[in-house]
């Protein structure tokens, strides 16, 4: 499967919360990062946690934040970074839509 | 009140206390539970996939999944997979379960 | 600076096998023998892999840590791809796809699991207690320096802290630098010096 995204691109995690078993976690919804690596493609998490076969496969991304992005409340340090995987579907392209997420 | 759209889980961010360190060495019950979710989800059986195992944790709700411990919560997901898929009935569970505390009474006295 | 990574024999036992049999250790011993009974696995399956799991320890990812620190060839495929190099040692990595995090000049990285308790269990063992518990999964990815500072790690704030949450496929050990004034000691010397929680990233290695 052809991975849509590419190391050093902006992308937006959706801002959703759809029930069932989610592996993109609450905390980088609607929040902007940079792609980091492609980790190879595999199946869809969401679909093996019912028993499903989770095909087709899906492309995976590290996807790495910026920790002032996460928490604009806090007097963070921007220069730490937080890196996490997330599934192709849970990413747009950055400037796509309005920053969501609270 | 905490948003319904996140799971209890899903705790990334969330203010909490110091880390405590203290460990535990893990008992021989634990890491049966362990091996069989090894086992259980390894390619050949393929009965009880890791996601499978995460969902039920999951779904215990807020209360089981602080109050139980963390093999206590991986039993209690791995025989809701089993049972949902046949592989043995709540009644040859119950059954088993009676057969196996009866034993162990038995052994103390 | 701490050492528990890898001394386990003062940690009290959790008591289980003396008191009465709680409902959850009952459940498991009936699933497991329903499980023979119905020859899905074999008693000598659970207790192969007890003991599978039991051999699996931070000193295999000390072995790891050596020699990635002596031979500059095998540390560039090992952050290529982890569990291939991890195989060459011959540890039998499983089914993980290891991703091998180097500590830089002015980089620390630490690993965490927010959703649950993923971990390079193949390479280190089963991971302690706190890894698994909401204070170190609930905070390490907002202030990732006070937890360290709880672990008497102190990072210079014009360093990068980078903390990686394992979500999905990948497990991650963090590779940490190789401590000044070990010039000319053996891989075995070496793995002396590295700790479980070096390579999650909450300590840095011992001092020599």
């Amino acid at each position: 499967m052809t991975a849509r995204f590419a190391p050093g691109d902006r992308v937006r995690v959706r801002w959703a919360h759809p029930p069932g078993h989610i592996r993109t976690p609450y905390y980088v919804r609607g929040k902007t990062g940079v792609i980091e690596r492609i980790c190879g493609s595999f199946r869809n998490p969401e679909e093996l946690a019912y028993a499903r076969d989770g095909q087709p496969v899906r492309p995976l991304y590290r996807v790495h934040f910026d920790q002032g992005t996460l928490w604009p409340d806090d007097q963070g340090r921007a220069n730490d970074g937080v890196e996490v995987e997330i599934f192709e579907h849970w990413l747009e392209p950055a400037g796509a839509a309005k920053e969501g997420g609270t | 009140m905490s948003d319904p759209g996140r799971g209890h889980h899903d705790m990334g961010g969330l203010p909490a206390g110091p880390v405590e360190r203290g460990e535990h060495d893990y008992a021989l019950w634990e890491k049966r539970v362990d091996a069989l979710l090894m086992l259980l989800s390894d390619k050949t059986r393929d009965l009880v996939r890791v996601d499978e195992l995460r969902r039920g944790i999951e779904q215990l709700g807020s209360g089981a999944y602080d109050e139980l411990s963390y093999y206590e919560r991986w039993i209690a997901s791995i025989t809701g997979v089993l049972l949902g898929k046949g592989v043995f009935t709540s009644d040859e569970l119950g059954r088993k379960m009676a057969e196996v505390e009866a034993r162990a009474a038995g052994d103390r006295t | 600076m701490s050492d528990t990574g890898q001394h386990s024999h003062d940690h009290a036992p959790r008591p289980d096998q003396d008191g009465p049999l709680t409902y959850y250790q009952a459940m498991e011993t009936a699933v497991r023998e329903l499980l023979i009974e119905k020859g899905v696995v074999t008693a000598e399956e659970v207790r192969a892999a007890v003991e599978a799991m039991d051999a699996r320890s931070p000193a295999q990812g000390a072995r790891v840590v050596a020699r990635a620190w002596s031979d500059p060839a095998f540390k560039a495929r090992l952050l290529e791809d982890g569990s291939a190099a991890c195989a060459e040692l011959g540890i039998d990595m499983g089914p993980t796809h290891l991703v091998v995090v180097e500590n830089g000049e002015k980089l620390h990285n630490v690993i965490v699991c927010t959703l649950c308790s993923c971990y390079p269990r193949f390479l280190i063992g089963l991971p302690p207690d706190w890894y698994k518990a909401r204070a170190y999964r609930s905070r390490v990815v907002r202030e990732p320096r006070a937890v360290l500072g709880e672990f008497g790690t102190e990072i210079p704030d014009d360093w990068e802290v980078r903390v990686h949450d394992s979500t999905a496929d990948m497990r991650y050990m963090v590779l940490p630098r190789r401590p000044a004034g070990t010039e000319g000691w053996s891989e075995d010397q070496l793995a002396e010096l590295v700790t479980r929680d070096c390579m999650i990233g909450v300590t840095l290695p011992k001092s020599p």
